[in-house]
């Protein structure tokens, strides 16, 4: 029964949450925005009392439900163990509480030092957000697209087309290699991750210990059979001493399932157990569990280690169960001989997953500091690049961006240009999305979960290459430019990493300010009337002058030259200018330039973003 | 003009996989509508041999009243192997079309080197040589398209004609116009044809034998057309084509007034070659509104049918072009001019008076989709910009305020039919105004104020501000 609820919402939340993880329209954020704000680590960081409160209480309520139910990257991965065929070949293991608490202080340390995205790649909700942002959200849009043009044929607007595109490629790589790293384990070993690298695991486990509900063994019931061990996911029950680690259980409820002899349930106090006749006082095994196991080993025999060691797997396993419930020792249990082989296997994978899950978890590190490597070689490529363009169009005067658009003189009728694709230019400081406050302010705070990212209805949000803010939200406008209607972004940030602002205060914010580059404009290099940029400036920042001081505007849009005769104002050559306490970094100028592939008015990050 | 929800959406696909799902169940749902009898003039079989046929003065040659347009054919993406979103010419549909025509009758075939990104003539002359009919039987127009200042010299214009010669694989061509002449005034028209000589070249042709018919077919300014027919004596017009329909009849553009230019052509006695009679379907496809007006008369006749009617009720019309892109086109064109039914002197006035004022009362930009602005050199889809706008006239999706009633499904059905009709690189923002597609534009469109105009209104729909 507990089981089943716990299935129903766990899927319940899992689907709900993963929609909104890959959704563009805003609708999933409407009614569950919710979700993401109330996982653990966003909650915290954006100092959610609520939320946390909440949290805490149903954790020493009920112990680690919250991995069971409302973590998606918990379900995920009792997914991936559910589609394995044999489910039930779980061995309790010890926990790894050096690493444990190692990842834990690290991720503190790593949120302390204000590099949000390394401890991001330790959180489960934002590792969860990166899976689904890059794997998932393109094939989402993909079917989107194919409702889309099912509708299109029928003039329905129910649905309609967005681009699929590469985001970044380091994201890509990041989040293939850590679900790929999370499936193995999680098929493997269940819930090893969780109770291994996860720091809110690890921190939920604390509290879990001192769980009012609780599972416990009946151990009048219990015939020893193991059927919970090898369900536990968690592997966190000894069948042997009856005893669970409750610091990893997070309440599943498989082991009640499994249990025939209705030896397992939910219990109010630890004093129920110590209530039965058992000869182990229960609450002091629960008090030291993890030595209790070791404990006892040690004390029998000195040689019963080196048993352990050289592989005498059944030996070491039976001993202690033998010195606990005497009376069960002598029966031999059915699936005795399927054992040793099984356990052995187990105990070996187990030495070395502190090692794969250590290193697991660095490896993307690596990965992505190569990437970003890469990037920053590719950038400087490209800007040696844009170096060499911009000198070529300063000797042709121009008439490379001419040659682009016009190859030859109109004689039919028909048929499109080519348009270059806008490529990004690249800028002294990054833009940021507006209410992400400060760079600062944005890499201690994000978790880069990408939420923002895929729900960018405009294509301009994408992940950071950069090795401070990896995987972070980046503004580039090659693709759209961010609208003065729109602040989404800082809707659904769950962490405030992305300050929530209205859409009046999110025109006020200047996120960035436009540049102007004489050699590139159309007005400047050809003495082409453009003035798109001006035209389409949504905060008035970008006027129009005469390209020289020859020319003086009088009353009634008149305009005369230096002589002080009239001249026809279409004539007179007009370039943009920049009022940098007007502008607020949008792009709309940069995106709708004319000049392809670079921009020849584009936009500079802020370091600290300030009102207008 | 369907106009679905997302709900009804949902229902429609829903009841599709249905009824796919009952067919293939061997229930044939289709039976009941079969054996409805069609009683409507504009249903039952296309009539064949019934076609009206004008007299041509000179040649005594009889020319269907129904002429084919070869600008606007159909196009099929994935026939360019170099290029697979390239939209070729779909030759075997054009083919299909051009047999079709000329079963029903259809003899006369408008052509130039500018049409279809230059691609138009090759395919009429492929088109018609696979028919198998002798030369004779059909007759071909085309056109001297000199339009870029480029090909201003004679050599050019003498090389252009001998060219669609090639194409068109024939060594005479029955009617040639002066292509558009009127943009830009009397100084391009002496550029274009007199200065270099090339008029008269053509005249020497036209007395070889190479060119039956000499003529012209005028847009813009009304002085060249003045002047032309003013010289009428000495250049010997044989025809002239222009723009004529009800909405065009009485037009405050002088140039566009087809009352004066239809007048000035009656009174030399030249035959009218009418284009634009539907104004590339904006005679078509009109507000339900209009689409009530005109169906209450005749309720079986279909809406282009009155358009083209209007075009070929006055006699001194030769042939009435129509550039049918789909078999739909050509049959309802065929029906409706197999025989022609004139219209009575208050049809016509019913026409071009409360008709074409109920019409004008619309938003609609002036745009009949004939490309001549294309290709814009910064990548806009100039004519599927104005084409969605005008769609969204007339199916209602204009908000004109947030307190309209229909606001949200409006700016909805707006945006998102935006995004399909025009890619977003090609959409109005991307103007710089620049001003190189004014001068092509035969309906003089303010082209880009108008964009500036359709991408204001998108900004308040996307804004929230209208």
């Amino acid at each position: 029964m507990l089981r089943k609820i716990r299935l129903t919402l766990a899927i319940f939340f899992w689907l709900l949450v993963t929609w909104l993880l890959v959704d563009f329209t805003g609708t999933a954020h409407q009614y569950l925005g919710w979700m993401a704000k109330m996982q653990f680590m966003p909650a915290l960081l954006a100092v959610n009392v609520g939320v946390l409160l909440f949290l805490v209480v149903l954790t020493l309520l009920f112990g680690r439900i919250y991995c069971s139910v409302i973590c998606p990257l918990g379900v995920m991965q009792d997914a991936i163990a559910w589609c394995r065929r044999k489910r039930n070949k779980y061995i309790f293991s010890l926990p790894h509480s050096k690493v444990r608490h190692g990842f834990l202080l690290a991720t503190a340390a790593l949120m302390l030092a204000g590099m949000g995205w390394l401890a991001g790649l330790l959180l489960p909700y934002s590792t969860y957000g990166r899976i689904v942002g890059t794997l998932v959200a393109p094939l989402y849009r993909m079917g989107n697209n194919v409702l889309a043009s099912v509708a299109a044929h029928y003039d329905s607007y129910a649905f309609y087309e967005v681009d699929v595109w590469l985001k970044s490629v380091s994201a890509l790589v990041v989040s293939v290699a850590v679900w790929a790293l999370i499936a193995v384990l999680a098929w493997r070993f269940g819930r090893l991750w969780c109770n291994t690298v996860c720091p809110v695991g690890t921190l939920l486990g604390f509290l879990s210990r001192h769980a009012v509900y609780r599972p416990a063994i009946n151990q009048r019931r219990c015939n020893s059979c193991g059927l919970c061990e090898r369900n536990c996911k968690s592997q966190c029950i000894n069948s042997r001493t009856h005893e669970i680690d409750l610091s990893r259980c997070v309440m599943c409820g498989n082991c009640m399932e499994a249990c025939r002899k209705g030896a397992l349930t939910l219990t109010s106090s630890p004093a129920t157990s110590a209530e039965q006749p058992a000869p182990v006082p229960a609450p002091k095994a629960v008090a030291d569990k993890p030595r209790s196991n070791a404990k006892p080993a040690k004390k029998t025999k000195a040689a019963e280690k080196e048993a352990e060691s050289t592989s005498n797997a059944e030996r070491g396993r039976r001993k202690p169960a033998t010195k606990t419930a005497p009376e069960k020792a002598a029966k031999p249990t059915a699936d005795k001989p399927a054992k040793p082989i099984a356990e052995k296997a187990a105990r070996s994978a187990e030495v070395k997953t502190a090692g794969p899950a250590a290193e697991g978890s660095s490896q993307p590190v690596d990965v992505a500091g190569q990437e970003a490597e890469g990037e920053k070689k590719d950038r400087r490529r490209r800007s040696r690049r844009t170096a060499i363009a911009t000198t070529a169009m300063l000797l042709t005067g121009g008439t490379l961006v001419r040659a682009q658009k016009k190859a030859e003189p109109k004689t039919t009728d028909g048929g499109f240009a080519d348009i270059t694709p806008k490529e990004k230019p690249s800028r002294q400081r990054p833009v940021l999305p507006p209410g992400a406050l400060s760079a600062r302010h944005l890499q201690a705070q994000c978790t880069a979960c990408q939420l923002c990212i895929t729900s960018c209805p405009n294509d301009v949000l994408r992940p950071s290459t950069s090795l401070s803010s990896l995987l972070q939200p980046e503004v580039s406008y090659e693709r759209g430019y961010c609208r003065p209607e729109c602040n989404r972004c800082s809707q659904v940030c769950p962490t405030g990493a992305i300050q929530p602002i209205t859409v009046e205060q999110r025109t006020a914010v200047q996120a960035g300010r436009a540049v102007w580059v004489k050699e590139r404009c159309l007005a400047s290099a050809e003495g082409k009337p453009c003035g798109s940029c001006a035209r389409h400036c949504p905060a008035g920042a970008i006027q129009l002058v005469p390209a020289s001081d020859k020319y003086r505007r009088g009353d009634h849009g008149r305009w005369y030259d230096a002589e002080g005769h009239e001249v026809d104002g279409r004539t007179v050559p007009m370039i943009p200018v920049v009022d940098e306490e007007k502008c607020i970094g949008c792009g709309a100028c940069e995106n709708l330039c004319p000049v392809s592939p670079y921009s020849a008015i584009y936009v500079e990050g802020n370091d600290v973003q300030r009102d207008i | 003009m369907k106009k679905i929800d997302r709900r009804e959406f949902l229902k429609t696909t829903g009841t599709i996989a249905t009824t796919t799902a009952l067919a293939g169940c061997g229930v044939n749902t289709k039976d009941a509508q079969q054996n409805l009898d069609p009683s409507g003039h504009h249903t039952g079989p296309v009539p064949t041999g019934k076609m009206t046929y004008r007299t041509n003065p000179k040649t005594g040659e009889k020319v269907s009243l129904l002429g084919y347009g070869w600008m606007r054919l159909p196009t099929k993406k994935g026939l360019n192997p170099d290029n697979p979103n390239d939209e070729v010419i779909d030759q075997e549909e054009v083919n299909r079309l051009t047999n079709a025509a000329l079963k029903y009758g259809v003899n006369y075939f408008d052509t130039s080197p500018a049409y279809m990104r230059g691609r138009s003539e090759e395919s009429l002359g492929i088109a018609l040589a696979q028919s198998g009919r002798p030369r004779s039987s059909y007759y071909i127009a085309t056109k001297l398209s000199n339009f870029s200042p480029s090909q201003w010299d004679f050599e050019s214009g003498r090389q252009l004609f001998e060219n669609s010669l090639k194409y068109l694989q024939t060594d005479y061509v029955d009617y040639l116009l002066l292509h558009s002449v009127g943009g830009g005034g009397l100084d391009n028209l002496r550029k274009r044809y007199l200065d270099n000589g090339l008029l008269a070249w053509l005249m020497e042709q036209r007395q070889a034998g190479r060119i039956r018919n000499l003529g012209f077919s005028f847009h813009g300014d009304v002085a060249v057309y003045d002047y032309l027919l003013e010289h009428h004596e000495e250049y010997k017009w044989d025809f002239v084509q222009i723009q004529l329909n009800y909405l065009d009849w009485h037009n405050d553009d002088r140039g566009r007034d087809a009352e004066y230019l239809f007048g000035e052509l009656q009174k030399r006695g030249i035959p009218v070659v009418i284009m634009e009679p539907l104004l590339g379907g904006r005679l078509s496809k009109v507000p339900d509104h209009v689409v009530a007006h005109l169906k209450q008369r005749k309720p079986e006749d279909s809406v282009a049918s009155w358009a083209f009617r209007y075009a070929g009720t006055r006699p001194e019309v030769l042939t009435v072009l129509s550039g049918m892109t789909y078999m739909e086109h050509l049959e309802d064109n065929v029906r409706t001019y197999s025989p022609l039914q004139s219209l009575d002197e208050e049809e016509m006035r019913w026409l071009d008076g409360e008709t074409a004022n109920l019409i004008k009362s619309y938003p609609t930009i002036q745009c009949n989709d004939c490309k001549y602005c294309m290709p814009c050199p910064y990548g806009l889809d100039i004519p599927g910009i104005f084409v969605h706008y005008n769609k969204c006239v007339n199916q209602g999706n204009l908000p004109e305020s947030q307190q309209a009633e229909n606001y949200q499904r409006a700016r909805r059905a707006f945006l998102v039919g935006y995004d399909r009709s025009v890619p977003r690189l090609r959409q109005a923002n991307h103007c710089i105004q620049c001003r190189e597609c004014v001068p092509h534009c035969p309906q003089n469109i303010d082209i880009p104020r108008e964009l500036a105009r359709v991408d204001r209104f998108v900004e308040q729909l996307k804004q929230g501000t209208l």
